[in-house]
């Protein structure tokens, strides 16, 4: 008994079509645009490798170029424009839509697998080559980008020359679609620095950079705020976002921590203790912090008085 | 060898254009010309009339050959061997009514300064009556038929337009509808006589078709002369189409007079006269014409005697006389000539009386009831002596113009036809009977109306009559005097002036021989001014001598019901015409409904029905589309693989 | 090795092809639908063209014809792309359910 002769065209095929008939049905099911479209690279990919087994090497490579190179990439882009990280509803507004088009599929592939069937049984096709033009003959037999180069540049020139003004068209076309008309005025620098100065004219906004946070031995993340000359907090020099977190630093602590290092040494006093501006900077987050960790409910947040004491403690 | 080389002739197309532009400038000034547009319209008119007695005393002059003058004046088609002009045909014949028109229409614009001075719209007045005088002339001076049919219809625009004048009453509007609808009939019968010209002579020029008369089948010029006859019917309210002449007289009296007297209605007679030669090739056709003109002769002169209203007594009048006129035309020979003479000579004692009729109204707060008026000969003395003229011209009183005209065509129909003949008589009886039944309740008796300031137990009519304006009196005395002398001063002349037109055939033998003398010796004169007296004898004994006149017309005999009625000629119309006609619009108007709308609607429901349910189909998800297409596209292939199959 | 092979292949990724224009709502996809059933026919050319050649190898039309449509998928997608992108910007949406306003 002899082993029937496989072909690598025949792995490749049945190694393959699987993967591109999962890689399709998956391209369809998955609720993620980013992975339909990755599921449809694969199918592509496998394409070229079939076209490749077919005698078509060109086919093949202009598939990887054009389609997973160029197509996918401009897919790809599109969804990062229109939002990457939608999911997809899976709830079917159309009734009856489901089953429609599963029987419509069904019944499509059928048909035409009936077709190709008829086609192959019945071989009503002539299988002879036709006469071809002598000019082939100057081309080497086994030259197919030279043929392929006689059929586009010689044979089908002509259509070759309006596919280039379609191609033109379309991108013209598609500069024309995406085009987005400008409605106010582009802000410029000048204006930026205007607008600014004007505000200042008339609310006193500060004009200038806000200050940086504080820079303490211990402790140098934009957390911590900076201190003014008088020793209170300046404000302004944490982010107004982690404000509301209610994740700012203690600077009693950091202070805190210095003293008992200095006093270590010095066997001296702390500093600076108790003064106005810490404990309204305490007060304050801490109230907006409950309420937004409401949500999040993580036990440590909810309740940030014994959190700091936990600090205090340590 | 004609008079077309010379200025006047070469230029005679002015004499239509003048009254055009007058009408044209008039119309389209509207009321900016109110002030000034009586005086140019007159002027128009009169202008007009003086070219055509310029022309008139050309031809007067000239040799009798050279008379009859075609103008050239537009080519309109000339393709091929096929040449239609226009031209203008100037000669014995329409020379005559050329005076006719514009010197009775001068006269009656005129008068209608007076009559009309108080309208509103009394330039668009003149200007109607110029476009009429335009289109008359244009009738009688065209040289082809087809040229003729336009003045025709312009007539009969003008017509219309002058009838329903006082549009704002129902009634004119009504008549001037009338009137055009009933022409219509008529102007079928000439459009129908010209197509069968075109295709039996090939022209419709007067010139071809009177050269090649003697060669249309019999039977075709029959047809033709028929045609015609049903075109002069239309226009010159003869039976069967004569209902729409009482009802014209709702229009102002000056229109009456110059259209519905004059001239427009004697169109009729002009067109059978002109094409004399047909009819002399078509005896069966003549024969109609007499018996149309007899017939129409006896019944106008019987609403005549039993009309009260004065203006429709006078129209039921002038539908008889054109009978007369329509019976010689239809004897034929040198009848046509009394034809024409009858009917110039109407035109001026016609025209007379209407306008007396309108002075009479003038004065009598436009009552047109006799019965309402009498004994207004003391207050209007100008107005009641013209009219006495004209009253003496109608019914023939020895010397006046209808005395000859009238006689002539008498004598003709006793030479035509004894019975034709003794209707003529008794027409001329009746007319006498009538006319002094017109002048007894008008002018003489008692009055049956108060002046303001008298006491009026009985509640009768109040008014104030009294004698109209010079500009009305004026053209009343010119036309009392034309209807005296009209008759004695044609008599002679008219035979021999219009003998090349009426028989061209013998241009030398002049066979008209009545004259003066021949009135006075022939035994049917002597019968007929018998007959008169006995008319005016029955008048006098009815009407006259101071005799009570009902306010209130009587209960009337069976004859007189009859004649108010106007011989039912309204009612004839409806049921034999009208009704029949309605009901089959009626008809078509319900298989319009039932059928072709049924099928129009109901397959645009069908359409609108499956269209509603195949639209919910149509629900805007591409998806849906998509699996339809797909769905599409299995079928079409299944089809194709089963026919491979089969 | 029978093209009939390359040929139910080809029907089979139309199909699905065609399953996801009629089911997918997210318009992205639906275009991918659309690209993956022209790819389908472009196997079904190459095949064909592959079948024909024979031994010689000398017939390519079909090839040049999948390298045509290859050309037209390309401008197609430009083209379409950028009616999607004009779509949701005035829409915020990319759901060819939601631009259904050409009804009754």
């Amino acid at each position: 008994m002899m082993l029937p002769m496989v072909t690598a065209g025949e792995v490749a095929f049945w190694v393959l079509a699987p993967v591109m008939i999962l890689g399709a049905i998956g391209m369809v099911l998955l609720r993620k645009p980013v992975h339909s479209a990755l599921c449809l690279a694969a199918v592509m990919i496998c394409l070229a490798v079939q076209y490749f087994s077919l005698n078509a090497p060109f086919l093949g490579v202009a598939q990887i170029i054009v389609y997973t190179g160029a197509v996918l990439m401009l897919f790809l882009f599109v969804m990062m424009l229109i939002g990457v990280d939608a999911t997809d509803s899976v709830v079917e507004t159309i009734r009856g839509q489901r089953v429609a088009a599963t029987l419509a599929a069904v019944g499509f592939v059928i048909l035409v697998v009936l077709a190709a069937g008829q086609v192959m049984i019945g071989n009503k096709l002539p299988l002879s080559s036709p006469e071809l033009p002598v000019q082939l003959s100057t081309f080497q037999a086994q030259d197919t980008i030279g043929q392929i180069a006689y059929f586009v540049f010689v044979r089908y020139v002509f259509v070759f020359e309006l596919t280039s003004a379609l191609l033109i068209v379309a991108a013209v076309g598609a500069m024309v679609l995406a085009h987005r008309e400008r409605f106010v005025e582009k802000i410029s620098q000048r204006s930026l620095a205007e607008q600014r100065m004007r505000r200042y004219a008339e609310t006193g906004e500060h004009p200038g950079a806000l200050p940086a946070p504080g820079v303490y031995a211990r402790h140098n993340a934009i957390d911590a705020p900076a201190l003014l000359p008088d020793g209170s907090i300046a404000e302004t020099s944490i982010s107004p976002t982690l404000a509301a977190r209610g994740s700012v630093a203690d600077v009693h602590q950091i202070a805190a921590a210095a003293d008992r290092v200095r006093a270590a040494i010095d066997g001296g006093d702390p500093i600076i203790t108790n003064h106005p501006g810490a404990a309204a900077l305490e007060s304050g987050p801490a109230g907006t912090a409950g309420e937004l960790d409401r949500g999040t409910g993580t036990p440590d947040a909810t309740e940030p008085g014994p959190a700091d004491q936990r600090k205090d403690e340590q | 060898m004609d008079l077309s080389h010379t200025i006047m002739f070469s230029y005679a197309w002015l004499l239509i254009a003048i009254p055009l532009a007058g009408a044209t400038i008039l119309l389209l000034l509207g009321s900016a010309a109110k002030k000034w547009g009586h005086w140019l319209g007159t002027a128009v008119a009169l202008a007009s009339f003086v070219y055509g007695a310029c022309l008139f005393a050309e031809m007067f002059l000239a040799p009798a050959e050279q008379r009859a003058t075609d103008v050239p004046v537009y080519t309109l088609i000339d393709v091929g061997t096929w040449h239609v002009t226009f031209g203008l045909l100037i000669d014995q014949l329409s020379v005559l009514f050329i005076l006719l028109i514009t010197g009775v229409g001068s006269l009656i614009h005129i008068y209608s300064i007076g009559y009309m001075a108080h309208d509103e719209r009394r330039s668009r007045f003149f200007g109607y009556l110029n476009l009429f005088i335009a289109a008359m002339l244009l009738l009688v001076t065209a040289d082809s038929y087809l040229l003729m049919f336009f003045g025709w219809e312009g007539v009969g625009l003008a017509s219309y337009l002058l009838i329903s004048f006082w549009q704002e009453r129902p009634a004119a509007a009504a008549a001037g509808k009338k009137a055009f609808v009933m022409n219509r009939i008529g102007d079928l019968g000439v459009i129908l006589a010209m197509s069968l010209l075109f295709t039996t002579v090939g022209s419709v020029q007067y010139s071809e078709v009177f050269a090649a008369a003697n060669r249309i089948p019999v039977a075709t010029a029959t047809l033709i002369g028929f045609f015609l006859l049903l075109g002069a019917c239309g226009k010159s309210a003869q039976v069967p189409l004569q209902a729409w002449l009482l009802d014209a007289m709702e229009g102002p009296t000056p229109v009456s007079a110059l259209i519905h007297a004059a001239t427009m209605v004697t169109a009729g007679v002009y067109v059978i006269t002109r094409s004399g030669a047909i009819f002399d090739h078509a005896p069966a056709a003549a024969t109609g014409v007499v018996i149309v003109g007899t017939v129409t002769m006896l019944a106008g002169a019987w609403i005549g005697t039993s009309k009260d209203d004065i203006k429709k007594a006078l129209a039921g009048s002038t539908m008889s006389q054109i009978g007369y006129m329509m019976m010689a035309a239809g004897i034929g020979g040198p009848a046509y000539a009394y034809a024409i003479f009858h009917l110039l000579t109407h035109g001026f004692f016609k025209a007379n009386m209407f306008l007396g009729a309108g002075s009479v109204m003038h004065g009598m707060d436009d009552d047109v009831n006799m019965r309402r008026m009498g004994g207004l000969a003391k207050f209007m003395r100008i107005t009641t002596v013209t009219f006495a003229m004209g009253y003496l011209a109608i019914i023939g009183f020895p010397l006046f113009s209808g005395f000859f005209s009238k006689d002539h065509i008498i004598v003709a129909a006793f030479g035509y036809n004894p019975v034709i003949g003794i209707c003529a008589m008794i027409g001329a009886l009746i007319t006498a009977y009538y006319m002094t039944r017109m002048m007894l309740l008008t002018f003489y008796g008692k009055r049956r109306w108060v002046e303001p300031q008298e006491a009026n137990p009985n509640r009768l009519p109040v008014r104030h009559p009294h004698e109209s304006p010079l500009t009305m009196t004026i053209p009343l005395i010119v036309l009392a005097l034309f209807s005296i002398g009209a008759g004695l001063l044609m008599n002679h002349w008219i035979g021999q002036w219009l003998h090349p037109v009426t028989d061209p055939a013998h241009p030398h033998e002049v066979t008209f021989g009545e004259g003066l003398i021949e009135a006075f010796t022939n035994p049917l004169a002597w019968i007929t001014l018998v007959l008169v007296a006995i008319g005016i004898g029955l008048g006098w004994l009815v009407f006259g001598r101071n005799r009570d006149i009902p306010l209130e017309a009587p209960r009337p005999n069976l004859a007189e019901q009859i004649g108010r009625n106007d011989l039912y000629g309204d009612a004839i119309n409806n049921a034999a015409v009208v009704h029949p006609f309605l009901a089959g619009t009626e008809g078509v108007a319900k298989a319009d409904e039932g059928i072709i709308d049924g099928v129009a609607v109901g397959s645009a429901g069908v359409i609108g029905g499956l269209s509603t349910q195949l639209k919910r189909a149509q629900t805007g998800y591409v998806r849906s589309y998509a699996v339809t297409m797909t769905a599409g596209v299995i079928v079409v292939g299944l089809v194709l693989i089963l026919g491979q199959l089969a | 090795m029978s093209p009939e092979n390359y040929l139910i292949l080809s029907a089979i990724l139309f199909s699905i092809g065609i399953f996801g224009v009629m089911v997918r709502r997210n318009a992205l996809v639906a275009f991918m639908s659309i690209e993956l059933m022209l790819n389908a026919s472009n196997l079904a050319l190459v095949t064909f063209s592959n079948m024909h050649a024979g031994n010689s190898g000398f017939v390519l039309d079909g090839q040049i014809f999948a390298f045509f449509v290859m050309v037209v998928a390309a401008a197609e997608v430009v083209v379409g792309l950028a009616i999607i992108v004009s779509i949701f910007r005035t829409r915020r949406s990319a759901s060819v359910d939601d631009a259904s306003l050409l009804k009754f």
